[in-house]
């Protein structure tokens, strides 16, 4: 199983002392916590994808391609990558550009974004959302298995002859993943291809997300990629630790209050009860997160949100010091009882190793 | 079908919702009043007998504004919402605040899901101070139930603070209750809406894939 972080990339101020950082401050705190997430032995670190204020992450291979050269074993991917509005073209080369670069750390999740002036602002309207992510996910699908492609769709200029270079690394293209937090045909859209799903899981109550991912999991047996139990799921998280779980609550409950997403709503107890959201010890988070397993089956990867609302760097690092000394607990108990025809999720060198044998 | 009196089918049920604050509280009176009249003049149509599932909104009030910031409902919420999305027909009551319905009873409309009302035969009613703001109903309301595409019965009842010690209130009301009675009787029971996107209306991937 595989344990990761990823962030969204806003830049809030912390609400504790007023303090805005700058982007530049920002931009280097997330490769900061890249590097730490390395240092710690997770698996995966994902970037958000934003085109517009308050978040800085709008140019997600340049930063990943830079954590590329400055780590050795941790898997870079998005979270996510917009499939709607980014040409599918666009897509292809720079991922596969950064496969090379990053010896085969890449995968991606995709997902249709959550800003709606994004899709007219280039040149897309909301309301093509699903058609635009189906069109562009088919047609990035294409570019990276076939050489040569002539395609015509309904919102891109059509190909003729076109070759999308560099070609993926060693022939094998980016596992993706796709993100939905409420459409099915997203999840149909992963198990058709036999990619994985993943569910944000952090700021909904679980049962919505057990209903898309069974979904997945059906639909997956379907279409022939193996049983329900083998498909491939992700899911994110929300945590924030101290050794004393009343230190955690004390320290966090003003970032929550104030949090862009949730803030100024439900109190952090209410939040907590009906949310993946785990605010308290190390143990407490364990506990949680195993609980995930009840709910959604065998799963292959676990994110987790360690650096939003206003947090500052020095406290997002001491976070992931934490994580780092709980994830081997979480191996060692997620791998309990997990049957042997469970995979894991598919990386670089086992996709290779399926396609040699 | 649960009309006729031989039906032996499910329950029919009646969701009334107010947005009264006071205590005690016209609004919440009128759709008492409201749901009185429904009962009887079901029963005088020889139908089973109507299930009355009241809800009101001030006691949701913050997990309503907490659904707005959040995108979910709490346990709480969801259960009202569900025993409003998934009743037979709706009364709902609203106070006039400046010239509409109330913050807090569009607020609960804001957090359902779209199409969860479609069909639905709902019955109208608001309460204000002075008779001249009568016309939110046809003004407020019935665009609002318009655009939820639900059944909205003819007659709507608005109740002025003159209304409550002149005559013309009970006439309306017994109007209007019969008015959904005969929609309620003469209608067969919908099928309950599931509280988010509907997994069962998935379109297999190679229809959404189109030949691409």
């Amino acid at each position: 199983m595989q344990f990761g972080v990823f962030t969204v990339g806003d830049v809030t101020p912390d609400p504790t002392t007023g303090r805005t950082p700058t982007e530049a401050e920002r931009i280097k705190s997330m490769v900061a916590i890249a590097l730490k997430a390395e240092e710690i032995g997770l698996d995966v670190f994902a970037t958000g994808e934003h085109h517009n204020p308050p978040f800085v992450p709008s140019s997600p291979t340049t930063m990943l391609g830079y954590v590329a050269a400055r780590t050795e074993k941790l898997i870079l991917s998005t979270a996510t990558t917009l499939i709607t509005t980014n040409d599918p073209v666009k897509i292809a080369e720079d991922y596969a550009m950064l496969q090379h670069l990053a010896d085969g750390r890449v995968d991606l999740i995709m997902g249709r974004g959550n800003t709606g002036p994004v899709y007219p602002w280039f040149g897309k309207d909301i309301r093509d959302g699903i058609d635009l992510a189906i069109e562009n996910y088919a047609l990035l699908h294409k570019l990276w298995r076939e050489d040569v492609v002539d395609w015509q769709g309904k919102h891109r200029t059509p190909l003729q002859s076109f070759t999308s270079t560099p070609r993926p690394l060693d022939d094998v293209p980016p596992f993706v993943w796709h993100g939905s937090i409420r459409s099915p045909q997203i999840a149909e859209q992963a198990a058709y291809y036999g990619d994985g799903f993943f569910a944000n899981h952090i700021f909904w109550p679980k049962e919505h997300f057990q209903r898309l991912i069974t979904f997945y999991r059906e639909r997956y047996e379907h279409y022939g990629h193996g049983a329900a139990h083998q498909a491939i799921v992700g899911l994110g998280g929300q945590v924030f630790m101290r050794r004393n779980s009343q230190d955690a609550v004390r320290e966090f409950r003003p970032y929550f209050d104030n949090a862009p997403v949730y803030g100024h709503g439900p109190s952090l107890e209410e939040f907590t009860s009906q949310t993946p959201l785990t605010v308290g010890s190390p143990q407490e988070v364990i506990d949680k997160t195993l609980t995930f397993r009840d709910h959604f089956g065998d799963y292959q990867r676990q994110l987790f949100l360690m650096d939003h609302a206003g947090l500052p760097l020095k406290t997002v690092l001491e976070q992931l010091d934490l994580l780092g000394e709980i994830v081997p607990t979480l191996r060692r108990e997620f791998a309990v009882g997990r049957p042997a025809d469970v995979p894991d999720a598919p990386t670089h060198a086992s996709m290779l190793k399926a396609v040699v044998r | 079908m649960t009309a006729g009196p031989m039906a032996a089918g499910p329950i029919t049920t009646l969701a009334v919702v107010h947005a009264g604050l006071g205590s005690p509280s016209s609004t919440q009176l009128l759709a008492t009043r409201l749901a009185e009249a429904t009962q009887n003049e079901v029963a005088r149509r020889q139908a089973p007998d109507l299930e009355v599932r009241s809800v009101h909104l001030r006691d949701v009030a913050r997990d309503i504004a907490d659904n707005l910031v959040t995108g979910f409902p709490s346990a709480r919420l969801r259960e009202v919402v569900e025993s409003v999305t998934g009743a037979d027909a709706v009364i709902a009551v609203t106070p006039t605040f400046n010239a509409s319905y109330s913050g807090l009873f569009k607020s609960f409309v804001d957090v359902l899901e779209p199409g969860s009302l479609a069909g639905k035969p709902v019955l109208i009613g608001a309460t204000g101070g002075t008779e001249r703001h009568s016309l939110v109903l046809d003004h407020a309301l019935r665009p609002l139930f318009a655009y939820l595409r639900t059944i909205v019965v003819p007659t709507g009842v608005y109740a002025a603070s003159s209304d409550w010690g002149a005559e013309g209130l009970p006439g309306r009301i017994d109007r209007a209750a019969g008015e959904l009675a005969d929609l309620l009787v003469g209608r067969a029971a919908p099928t309950p809406t599931p509280a988010s996107a509907s997994i069962e209306d998935f379109v297999p991937f190679d229809q959404l894939l189109a030949g691409r």
